[in-house]
């Protein structure tokens, strides 16, 4: 490390001199004079790691992904074309905390003010959600939770902070769920990262409470290439929920967060999104979670807005009788594309997976089902379980499904149904019949046919993705 | 009191004309029922009067206590007091019953205020009862797997929390055993009183020994031919609509 810090004090300022690093807290208080800049290069790198005193291997970590991130072609053969559109020359991969938004709240523009209001959201949050202000002091219910965990023994943390306070864990599972080169957004991701949680489990320790990236959001975290790794230790539970339904209005167009989780031996994982970015964001990320013996780990996603969305929440089923699951909901409006689905790699007998995905198309909005179920010839007792049901608005919405199950073997139960289904006239007619207008008709139609899937999300999420809909759909109709 | 007038009404779907000048006034507190052979332009009249897209009224006029409804969307007629109990009402997955109705009543109020959901499940459930309908009904899925008597019993349940002034009710007996029709118009009967009007649509005498109307009207091709009280009725019944169509033809 020390090499590299001294050849960039010889070629730039030192960003990082005079700061207190000892300090834990999660808000930071420092302020640099600039920051990467646009484009990716070495030097962003060197910068970014620089900033953070990262140790040589995490340097090195990096530098190797950049030239992976470099060498992968987009997946534009089997994904979206609109993949090309991305500049990589005119991104921000890096936004130092004292950069000031060059925005102000006039000139938010007057639907996302509305949404905010709609949902109640405080005065204060709305400037942060917005990008007016580049923090929100969360610090006092954040320091609580944590204090409250810590005391059975659970890390939980800015993965900055983890990687610079637990190396030890942090580096026994950091790239190993996802490897650096899975594909070209992950080895973006691993070379650029920053922010994101790290959270650790002790054996046998069930969190009570979900823990909320939520109540810790930063400039940093609010960021475009958040890198998230939680361990639960054999036989422990967790529930981890991030992002909220209000929209986030950003004017970074790249995000590309990456999620690794690890549930050892009987361990219980459940990790809960709900997205709603604004329409001018590519969202790709990358989430998988390793499943040991008897683990279970469920990823329950949302995801709502943005220009583009790719995620395709994976398990890979490596323990005896691991089980995963991913349940998703997804709604496009029109100019959106949301291309989610679920991986599930069976690499142990009698492991189960199951994948509910719901879909919902309005005006010339698109949604993709893409699945993979994978289940190996020499492996005995497994059983997927694949439903996904599209919900189409409007005659111009669209919607794709493309299922991907290979199973070899003749010892393995499978399932797999799809369905797509219209909100018809005459069921829009008699609802008005009833008195509700338009709008609230096709609401009440998108959140039956997502009724049961939103019953698994906790109450306050589920609520406010009711309310999201009704917004969404009221802006769907004359 | 309140009236619901219905002036030389022509009614169009696609290029053709279906309706051709009815005219026929309900106040609250009567029931007239409408007879006349299939493809007559009975429900062809209702749905156009509770605002179906797919059906034009080219001439004449539908008023709600001296003033047109017609510029008016289907929800406002509703909300006004229209209420129509669908021959084949569509399904909606995932919304119970009872969400549905409230979601509804809910539309009727004004900006800003909510429903009270205690005093909402309590109107409900009296509701209910008065109809004979067990409570389980309102967690089920609006129409989603019901039976042709369920789906007529759930229209009068959602006339019976709606409060509409005037129901037109489109064919509420077909596809009913005798017992579910004896279900239904018990309801229908419970639910009649000085702030109801009723247009009850149907091709056979039968419902009407069950809800006694106050006015008979035949339909046919379009128009109303014949109007007279219940004794009209009876004498539809023994005699055919050809009896009709053959008294037009000398006239």
């Amino acid at each position: 490390m020390s090499e590299i810090t001294d050849t960039l004090e010889t070629t730039m300022e030192n960003p990082v001199a005079g700061i207190d690093q000892s300090n834990g807290n999660f808000k930071y208080d420092m302020t640099y004079d600039f920051d990467a800049g646009t484009g990716l290069n070495e030097r962003t790198v060197d910068y970014i790691s620089s900033v953070k005193k990262e140790a040589q291997w995490i340097y090195d970590f990096r530098q190797s992904a950049l030239k992976t991130f470099f060498a992968k072609p987009l997946p534009t053969h089997w994904a979206s074309k609109d993949l090309e559109n991305i500049n990589f020359d005119k991104i921000r991969y890096y936004l130092s905390q004292g950069q000031k938004p060059k925005r102000t709240w006039d000139e938010v523009p007057d639907d996302i003010k509305r949404t905010f209001e709609r949902l109640g959201i405080p005065e204060q949050e709305r400037k942060f959600l917005a990008g007016v202000e580049a923090q929100f002091d969360s610090e006092a219910a954040y320091s609580n939770i944590k204090e409250a965990v810590s005391k059975q023994g659970v890390i939980f943390m800015n993965s900055t902070e983890g990687l610079r306070e637990h190396p030890e864990i942090f580096r026994k599972f950091f790239g190993k769920v996802i490897p650096t080169g899975d594909n070209k957004f992950s080895a973006l991701n691993s070379a650029v990262f920053s922010g994101g949680s790290f959270i650790y489990v002790p054996p046998g320790v069930k969190v009570s409470h979900p823990l909320q990236a939520y109540f810790r959001i930063n400039a940093e975290n609010f960021g475009q290439f958040e890198r998230t790794l939680i361990i639960c230790d054999e036989g422990s539970e967790l529930t981890y929920m991030e992002g909220c339904t209000a929209p986030k209005f950003s004017t970074a167009t790249l995000h590309s967060a990456v999620v690794e989780l690890v549930a050892l031996k009987g361990a219980k994982i459940q990790y809960i999104t709900v997205q709603n970015w604004s329409s001018n964001v590519f969202n790709l990320v990358t989430k998988r979670g390793l499943a040991h013996e008897e683990s279970e780990i469920k990823w329950i996603d949302c995801n709502i807005g943005s220009r583009l969305t790719m995620k395709y929440p994976g398990v890979v089923l490596k323990g005896r009788k691991a089980r995963g699951e991913v349940i998703s909901i997804a709604l496009a409006n029109d100019g959106q594309h949301q291309d989610t689905g679920a991986k599930m790699v069976h690499a142990a007998d009698e492991t189960t997976s199951t994948v509910v995905s719901k879909s919902i198309s309005v005006g010339q909005g698109r949604a993709t089902y893409r699945g993979v179920v994978h289940i190996p010839k020499n492996l005995k007792g497994c059983k997927n379980n694949t439903e996904c049901d599209a919900l189409l608005i409007n005659s111009n919405s669209r919607t794709d499904t493309y299922p991907a199950i290979t199973v070899r073997g003749d010892r393995h139960a499978v399932q797999h149904e799809a369905s797509v289904s219209k909100v018809s006239a005459e069921q829009i007619f008699y609802m008005q019949q009833r008195g509700l207008t338009e709008g609230q008709a096709m609401s009440l139609s998108v959140n039956g046919f997502i009724n049961d899937l939103a019953r698994q999300f906790p109450m306050e999420y589920s609520v406010e993705l009711k309310r999201l809909i009704d917004l969404e759909m009221e802006g769907s109709v004359g | 009191m309140s009236s619901l007038e219905i002036k030389n009404l022509h009614v169009s779907t696609g290029d053709k004309e279906i309706v051709k000048g009815v005219t026929l006034t309900i106040n609250t507190g009567e029931i007239h029922a409408i007879m006349g052979p299939n493809g007559t332009g009975k429900s062809t009249m209702a749905k156009a009067i509770a605002g179906h897209p797919d059906y034009v009224i080219t001439e004449g006029d539908v008023l709600i206590d001296g003033k047109s409804i017609l510029e008016k969307e289907s929800d406002e007629r509703a909300r006004e007091g229209i209420f129509l109990a669908f021959q084949y009402p569509s399904e909606i997955p995932g919304v119970s019953i009872a969400n549905f109705l409230r979601a509804a009543l809910q539309a009727r109020m004004a900006e800003g205020e909510e429903i009270d959901a205690s005093a909402y499940y309590k109107r409900l459930y009296q509701k209910m009862d008065l109809l004979k309908i067990d409570r389980k009904f309102t967690s089920r899925a609006v129409n989603e797997g019901f039976s042709g008597g369920e789906k007529k019993r759930s229209e009068i349940l959602q006339m019976a929390m709606l409060e509409p002034k005037f129901a037109l009710m489109d064919e509420t007996d077909s596809g009913l055993d005798i017992d579910a029709l004896r279900i239904v118009s018990d309801g229908v009967n419970s639910l009649r009183g000085p702030n109801l009007g009723i247009l009850l649509i149907t091709h056979y005498q039968r419902l009407l020994s069950y809800i006694v109307p106050d006015h008979v009207h035949v339909m046919i091709e379009g128009r109303i031919v014949k109007s007279g009280d219940k004794s009209l009725a009876l004498e539809l019944e023994s005699r055919g609509y050809d009896w009709v169509k053959n008294e037009l033809a000398t006239a």
